[in-house]
């Protein structure tokens, strides 16, 4: 991608303190998102995935802290104050969440929900607000939209509920959208209308969009570049083509391999990873991925393999370069 | 009917829901299984597929007798449940086991992995003697995949992928013939749900077992099943043995669920047709007359809403509900 870089992180490390001690949920970690460019951020739970983002916006819980940079169009959203982080955050940079519940208010209806995003961002008159709203709710093809407007979250469907989100997200015209899980919560037909209404935004509005999921299907339909996360690192990342086509992390092989896909024959036995994800708080040493990889060598357990770049832009975290590519 | 261990015939169960206003004593049900019928052989696996609420979990409750069929019998090896006495129910629970979505919420904190594998044994068999009951339990783990060491540690102290191992050790303690599965790997990791699949369909070698596996994933129904049954709203929409149903779903409900599962790969997944369904599925409360898919459905007509498809053999075993599939095309998924 040509462009400067829309938000850059640069060596974040997010630690949470807790009654056992402090753990790292993110560690060193480093990624851009371009203009217009849809980045996936696939990993198992607890990877890190969330609170990388959550550490960017300036939405860590009170027992966590952010060290490194977080560059939007050039400024550190991590030295930002509140007030400046809340101009950005609905405005610039715009949120979905798995569960639309916990972003929508209960008590108030969607119309005023609606309308208080463009009010406090836009300062226009509260009937043109409503009047911008309906556009909006009609452009993500919420049915019966002056309808909706009256009625309170709980009284729409999961789906419907999740094309509100999108709507507000969409309202002020965002230039990034972080989607958190945005269609775990729902049914495959719904998943499938979410994530072409996402598709729709992409191509036609050219918002820059983070899709974080624990599905690579859904990475596969949506993204342009991905980054594999594993125990608040970045194992790989790349044009998501190529990894997927030719995964070079032996984490990213066993992912791909160990998921049971609907174009494939059906074998005897699933590939599987051997063990577990791993405690942050009990992290070997060198490789995290060592126990758990059929590549191991000696030297993995050295030293945490650095994310290096291969060419192509292409990066991955593992000291071997012998592995032969996948067919 | 050979080989046959478990017949289904046309269960129903409906719950009287109170519905709003300010009349005391409305009630109106909810058709969580409408109507039912499926046999099930030793040593079969039948996939039950279908989005959330459209009553999987309820048959398979249902079936288990843990919730009271409002209509229809359930028979195991030949004799019907509703004749069942106290003493033959009790035996038939030692026969059919279970396994839940949640692996941590569905075990006792305040009991050892050791202590909850072992109750069913304690329950049929407490003659066995405590001696005899470890030896077993530990064998058990180590067939499940978890180091008999671990058998003082409580639940929490387990991972998700774990505690999922004692739920199915503990189905498996009693060598049951039949094992509800409801979303057993839904709650778990990739790379987990993987080895708990492999370990179901490796024990259902070992002991012959027939299971029951539901779950809103199809990619994973297709890996285990032999059967298929898709649901919607209570009611069977599609029952094929599996090949036949992956390879040519003929409802279209079971169509668009297909297309709406992503293949992880790219270049697939962005050529593929794109069969989007309108809107959410109905309330049960509320379900639409006829074909209760009609709503949704891009082939629906005036006799949809009209008159309620039934079952029909398509060939084979295979049965679909709809007026309308000898005049589609099959898509093949
Ligand atoms: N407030 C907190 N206090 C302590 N640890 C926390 C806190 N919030 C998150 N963590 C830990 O940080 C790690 C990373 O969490 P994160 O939410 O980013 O994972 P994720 O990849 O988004 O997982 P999931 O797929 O489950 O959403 C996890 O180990 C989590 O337990
Ligand atoms: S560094 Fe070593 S242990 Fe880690 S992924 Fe590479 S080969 Fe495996
Ligand atoms: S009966 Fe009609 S509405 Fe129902 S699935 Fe068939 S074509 Fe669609
Ligand atoms: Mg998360």
């Amino acid at each position: 991608m040509g462009s400067a870089p829309l938000l850059h992180i640069d060596n974040l490390t997010v630690k949470f303190t807790t009654a056992d001690g402090a753990v790292d949920a993110v560690s060193d970690l480093s990624l851009h998102i371009s203009p217009g460019e849809c980045l996936g951020v696939v990993g198992e739970s607890g990877s890190g995935k969330s609170q990388t983002f959550m550490a960017a916006l300036g939405l860590l819980a009170a027992n966590g802290s952010a060290r490194g940079r977080a560059l939007f169009h050039g400024d550190d959203l991590l030295t930002l104050g509140d007030n400046e982080l809340n101009a950005i955050r609905g405005d610039k940079v715009a949120m979905i969440f798995q569960d639309p519940m916990t972003s929508l208010t209960p008590h108030m209806t969607v119309g005023r929900q609606l309308s208080e995003v463009l009010i406090h961002h836009r300062g226009v008159s509260a009937a043109r607000a409503r009047e911008e709203s309906l556009v909006m709710l009609k452009r993500v093809r919420v049915p019966d939209p002056e309808r909706r407007l009256a009625m309170y979250p709980h009284e729409l469907s999961g789906g419907l509920r999740q094309r509100v989100m999108i709507a507000m997200a969409l309202l002020c015209g965002p230039e990034l959208i972080i989607a958190d899980e945005p269609t775990t919560a729902l049914d495959v037909t719904v998943q499938a209308q979410i994530l072409d209404l996402l598709r729709e935004v992409k191509d036609t509005l050219h918002t820059a969009v983070v899709l974080i999921t624990h599905d690579l299907g859904v990475i596969a339909g949506l993204a342009d570049r991905v980054a594999v996360m594993y125990a608040g690192r970045i194992v790989e990342m790349g044009d998501v083509r190529q990894v997927f086509a030719d995964p070079r992390h032996p984490y990213t092989r066993g992912l791909l391999a160990c998921t049971p896909r609907m174009d494939a024959a059906v074998t005897g036995a699933l590939f599987t990873i051997p063990g577990q994800p791993p405690n942050l708080e009990h992290l070997p040493a060198g490789c995290a991925f060592a126990p758990r990889c059929a590549s191991v060598l000696d030297a993995c357990r050295n030293d945490r393999p650095a994310l290096r770049g291969l060419g192509g832009g292409r990066f991955k975290a593992c000291i071997r370069d012998d592995l032969a590519h996948a067919s | 009917m050979t080989g046959v261990i478990l017949a289904v015939d046309d269960l129903k169960v409906h719950f009287p829901v109170r519905t709003g206003g300010v009349l005391i004593g409305q009630y109106r049900p909810l058709k969580a299984v409408d109507g039912v019928s499926f046999d099930l052989k030793a040593g079969e696996t039948l996939g039950i597929v279908g989005e959330s609420g459209c009553g999987k979990s309820t048959l398979g409750r249902a079936i288990l007798q843990l919730v009271a069929p409002t209509g229809g019998t359930v028979s195991w090896l030949g004799k019907s449940f509703c004749d069942a006495g106290a003493a033959d129910l009790h035996a038939l629970r030692r026969e059919m086991q279970v396994v839940f979505q949640d692996p941590l919420a569905s075990l006792d904190p305040r009991m050892t992995a050791g202590d909850i594998i072992a109750e069913p044994l304690w329950n049929f068999h407490g003659n066995l003697g405590r001696t005899e009951i470890d030896r077993r339990v530990r064998e058990m783990m180590d067939k499940v995949g978890l180091l008999p060491a671990m058998i003082n540690r409580y639940p929490h102290e387990f991972s998700g992928g774990q505690c999922q191992r004692i739920g199915v050790a503990r189905a498996m303690i009693l060598k049951p013939k039949l094992v509800v599965c409801d979303e057993p790997v839904s709650a778990l990791d990739v790379s987990i749900r993987a080895q708990v699949v492999n370990l179901l369909m490796a024990l259902q070698r070992e002991f012959g077992l027939a299971l029951i596996f539901i779950s809103h994933d199809l990619a994973v129904v297709r890996h285990i099943s032999h059967r298929v049954m898709v649901l919607y709203l209570g009611r069977v929409m599609e029952l094929a043995d599996r090949d036949a149903l992956y390879a040519m779903p003929r409802h279209p409900y079971t169509q668009a669920l297909m297309a709406a599962i992503p293949i992880p790969d790219p270049d697939r997944e962005r050529a593929k047709p794109r069969v989007i369904l309108s809107g959410d599925p109905p309330s049960p409360l509320d379900p639409p007359s006829g074909c209760v898919f009609r709503t949704r459905c891009p082939h629906a007509t005036a006799l949809c809403a009209d008159q309620t498809p039934m079952l029909e053999n398509t060939g084979a075993d295979n049965k679909v509900a709809c007026h309308h599939w000898r005049e589609m095309s099959p898509t093949s998924a």
